[in-house]
């Protein structure tokens, strides 16, 4: 009948304190970052979220892709020397999305450059020609414009160079942009499914000076016949079909050769990609060499979102499944075109569906209310259960402000530990859990007093209620936190980080509940001051209906002597 | 307070007692009429979708010094398509235009911020394809789905299959009166107001959980006896959890209110503001819900039930028979009272068994004294 007295309120206090010890310690470990990582929202910032399509029609994106695909867009934004830029997955498959948030506002570069797509294919080269417009037919008079076929024929140095780092690129002030911009997007890219006249007569008309034909970012139909421009708009290039695919390439790295004279990149490639190789390489190294004004010629382009990265020839059939590109590299050039070899080939199209810019003084704005909005709130709860619960109030308050501790200590240490970024919907999760951390002490407080209502004595009634309400409790938080789990692996953007919060919030309040509130409600109850029952510990007679404390008299036999109905 | 809490004890021995249960009616009358107003504001009015979800993009500028007129002006120059522009209390002024690339979007913000005389760095812009709020809310939905489906498949093991009914028609409820208000007030729906309404959906159920629990309590073993009905036990539960859930909604809307004065004071529009909104409708809505609805309307349900239409049979014929003596409940009784009227139980003829069953000497005490 009795309800088995709680063993040891003492050691379930201690091994509380143990824990925020630990996560203190562990927070505020000397040499570490103790800070709360912000979101970009309360730091300021610019968001891009990303979402990536496959290229081809009704594929899956992989997760393996995904991470290619967020590995690359870091060496892009780490390539900007922005400092503690993050770039991040959400979901998988068809729902998955990257962020990428970085410090600091005006980072148009980031946008432009996170955004652009990596699609990469090798095709054979048709032609090499000036930059700028032909107007006669005669295209192949181009080839004395001397930079291009040099770059293209011995070594791809330079074309590849221009590809090492997009930010290199002038970044084009916003005016610019946006007035190109204004002018009308960049035309769609030259292609046909034959080398027909029309399509030649379009290649021809192709200004490659013009920087919206050369920036890229627009990829290519593998398939098709292309006329594009190379990186830094130097040269035009009629392309024939893709013969290998960037997803052919397995492997690439830059090697520095033991006899040789400079960097060279060394490539490998798949069963098909090898196959496909050796054939092309045999038929373009019987060929003439580019600029001679021969069509087809000994080049075979590399092709990065629809602009040429580089043109090398073949100086000997390929047959092995392995190839090097030689050059004059730095090895910096070297790295990037490997790089772009290895990691430029995923068939992902990235689109930009949220772009959001805060000002770091807005950001802080917000945080700072959010900041006074939760003291305000907590300081209003505690003033409503002090003046309500009395002593078990103080209890209550005491029990809050260290569920807010552990909370903090929990969010520096998932900050360092996992990454865990507090954002505005986080802070917002943060407050409206003070609402159900503070019901699971009143149902706690309530539950007690019926108790007493009962008929037992204080020491009992706080071991019986607990027994009765912790069930209440663990069912309720149950709920809470099933909703924060299901959302946080279902949902995107800011309702994670709110579900996050919430699930963190419900876990702390059971632990605070089982290891403070509750010891702490039974060891008061042993003391003599509360079982005297004064006005002060919210347990007075007057408030329980005559019942006593310590089980003296009991007058609950009484109950319905003196029912009045009141209608609701 | 002390007067609260004396109430408390009166209501937790039934000397105060608020007919819940047994007015049910009524309360189902003014819940059809709330919900009715939010539908049809919902079909008629509909919802005024943010930019998150229409697409577009949207300029914060802080303490600006520009008119409307002229922010209007401006950005309709620089984008050369209708906007909207409205000032917020805080003096921040804000720019929604149509879709914009990114980087028509930094020379917008670059204008924006040149004629209302702050830096461009102050500006906080976003843009916002108009498939990602959808894409937002899909999720959330999915989410939605399974969450309710796992909730009712936990609650159907813990309580009962009708209880998991009464805690979602609350639910349903609370949802729809919060999204009737968003119709009726055309306040702006952001990716803030799913996650306040998803929020409310926790704390609904939650608090619907917490009364359950006692009603589970009280009526644990109730087919055992002749005293009391279902809907009294059940009445009696709310009245003994009423302090409980006044303290809990005062002490969850505090904070919310606390962000919504401080939210609007300092920032003017914004997340926070958005979701102390939803939270503070929707919590309210919650706690009437649970004491309101989610009971009265498990009671309904549970009338349908074998065991406990003969219970009520029982305990009618017990009391017409004049068997219950001064002392036994009189919750009871004055829910008695209203019940009756009701209909559903007082021709009932009396079934053999339950007639012979009411004589039997039951404990005049409620056993849930005596019970763990």
């Amino acid at each position: 009948m009795a309800p088995q007295p709680t063993s040891k309120p003492v050691r379930l206090l201690v091994a509380l304190g143990v824990l925020i010890v630990g996560l203190a310690v562990w927070a505020f470990w000397p040499g570490t970052d103790s800070s709360v990582r912000l979101g970009l929202d309360l730091q300021g910032g610019t968001q891009v979220i990303l979402k990536p399509t496959p290229v081809t029609e009704g594929a899956e994106i992989t997760d393996e892709q995904l991470e290619q695909t967020v590995s690359i867009i870091r060496q892009r934004v780490d390539g900007l020397g922005v400092a503690e830029a993050e770039v991040t997955t959400q979901g998988s498959g068809d729902g998955a999305v990257i962020v990428v948030s970085v410090p600091g506002v005006n980072q148009d570069r980031v946008v432009d450059l996170v955004q652009r797509t990596a699609l990469l294919d090798f095709r054979p080269v048709w032609g090499i020609y000036a930059p700028t417009p032909a107007t006669a037919a005669e295209e192949t008079a181009a080839p004395d414009a001397s930079a291009s076929p040099e770059a293209s024929t011995e070594d791809g140095a330079e074309d590849a160079a221009s590809e090492e780092a997009p930010a290199d690129e002038p970044t084009p002030s916003p005016e610019a942009t946006a007035s190109a911009a204004a002018e009308g997007e960049a035309a769609p890219l030259v292609q046909a499914d034959d080398n027909t006249p029309e399509f030649q007569e379009q290649v021809a008309a192709l200004d490659c000076t013009d920087p919206l034909n050369y920036r890229g970012g627009r990829p290519d139909d593998p398939e098709k016949w292309l006329g594009t421009c190379d990186t830094t708009g130097t040269a035009k290039y009629n392309l024939q079909p893709a013969f290998i695919k960037g997803t052919n390439v397995t492997n690439a790295n830059a090697v520095l050769p033991q006899n040789g004279v400079g960097w060279v990149v060394s490539l490998e490639f798949d069963g098909e990609g090898a196959s496909a190789l050796a054939d092309a390489s045999t038929e373009l190294s019987a060929l003439p060499e580019c600029g001679t004004g021969a069509s087809p010629c000994n080049a075979f382009a590399i092709v990065l979102d629809g602009v040429v990265t580089s043109a090398p020839r073949f100086n000997e059939p390929i047959l092995g499944g392995s190839a090097q590109i030689e050059g004059n590299f730095t090895a910096q050039e070297a790295r990037d075109l490997a790089n772009v070899l290895k990691y430029g080939a995923l068939p992902v199209t990235l689109e930009p569906v949220d772009i959001t810019t805060v000002s770091p003084t807005v950001g802080n704005d917000q945080l700072r209310a959010g900041i006074i909005a939760g003291l305000l709130g907590l300081l209003l709860v505690a003033i409503y259960l002090i003046v309500y619960y009395r002593a078990l109030g103080i209890v209550a308050v005491l029990s809050l402000a260290i569920a807010a501790a552990v909370l903090y200590l929990t969010f520096i240490v998932l900050s360092k530990a996992i990454g865990l970024t507090l954002t505005l919907a986080g802070v917002a999760g943060a407050i409206v859990a003070i609402g159900i951390t503070a019901d699971s002490f009143i149902v706690y407080f309530e539950r007690i007093r019926d108790e007493i209502r009962e008929g037992r004595t204080l020491r009992q009634a706080c071991d019986s209620g607990w027994i009765r309400a912790r069930r209440t409790l663990l069912a309720a938080d149950f709920v809470s936190l099933l909703a924060a789990v299901v959302l946080y692996f279902l949902s995107v953007g800011s309702v994670r980080g709110f579900a996050f919060v919430l699930g963190l919030t419900t876990l702390i309040d059971v632990l605070i509940a089982f290891w403070f509130t509750h010891p702490l409600v039974v060891i008061m109850g042993r003391w003599s001051w509360m079982q005297r029952g004064s006005k002060l510990t919210g347990l007075d007679s007057g408030r329980l209906g005559g019942a006593s404390l310590t089980g003296a008299v009991s007058k609950r036999s009484r109950r319905g002597s003196s029912t009045k109905e009141v209608s609701a | 307070m002390s007067r609260l809490g004396g109430l408390g004890h009166k209501l937790y021995a039934g000397e105060v007692s608020y007919d819940f249960v047994g007015r049910r009616r009524t309360w189902y009358i003014i819940s059809a009429v709330i919900l009715l107003v939010a539908i049809g504001a919902l079909v008629f009015r509909g919802l005024n979708f943010g930019i998150e979800f229409r697409g577009g993009a949207d300029f914060s500028l802080p303490n600006a010094t520009c008119s409307v007129e002229d922010a209007r002006s401006t950005a309709e120059e620089a984008t050369g398509a209708q906007v909207i522009v409205t000032e917020t209390a805080s003096g921040t002024v804000r720019v929604q235009t149509e879709e914009l690339t990114p980087a028509q979007s930094s020379d917008v913000a670059g204008i924006l911020a040149d004629a209302c005389g702050i830096p461009k760095d102050e500006v906080k812009a976003q843009v916002v394809g108009p498939t990602w709020g959808a894409e937002i809310s899909g999720k959330a939905l999915q989410g939605l789905v399974i969450f309710l489906l796992l909730v009712t498949i936990f609650l159907s093991i813990y309580f009962e299959w009708r209880m998991a009914l009464g805690a979602l028609v609350a639910l349903a409820h609370d949802l729809v009166i919060t999204v009737g208000i968003y119709a009726l007030t055309g306040l702006e729906v952001t990716p803030a107001t799913v996650i306040g309404l998803l929020t409310i959906l926790g704390y609904s159920l939650y608090d619907t959980v917490v009364v359950f629990d006692k009603v589970k309590e009280n009526t644990r073993g109730i087919t055992g006896q002749s005293v009391m009905t279902f809907g009294e036990a059940a009445n009696l539960a709310i009245n003994q959890m009423l302090v409980r859930s006044i303290n809990t909604s005062v002490v969850a809307l505090l904070p919310v209110v606390a962000i919504i004065v401080v939210g609007a004071g300092l920032l003017g529009a914004g997340t926070l503001l958005d979701l102390a909104v939803v939270l503070a409708i929707g919590m309210a809505a919650g706690t009437y819900s649970s004491i309101f609805i989610a009971t009265p309307f498990l009671v309904t349900l549970k009338e349908r039930s074998p065991e406990i239409k003969a219970l009520q049979a029982r305990v009618l014929a017990r009391r017409k028979q004049g068997r219950v003596p001064t002392g036994a409940p009189t919750a009871a009784g004055a829910a008695a009272d209203s019940e009756e009227p009701d209909g559903s139980s007082a021709p009932v003829s009396i079934d053999p068994s339950a007639a012979g069953s009411a004589p039997r000497n039951q404990p005049r005490r409620r056993p849930r004294s005596r019970r763990k």
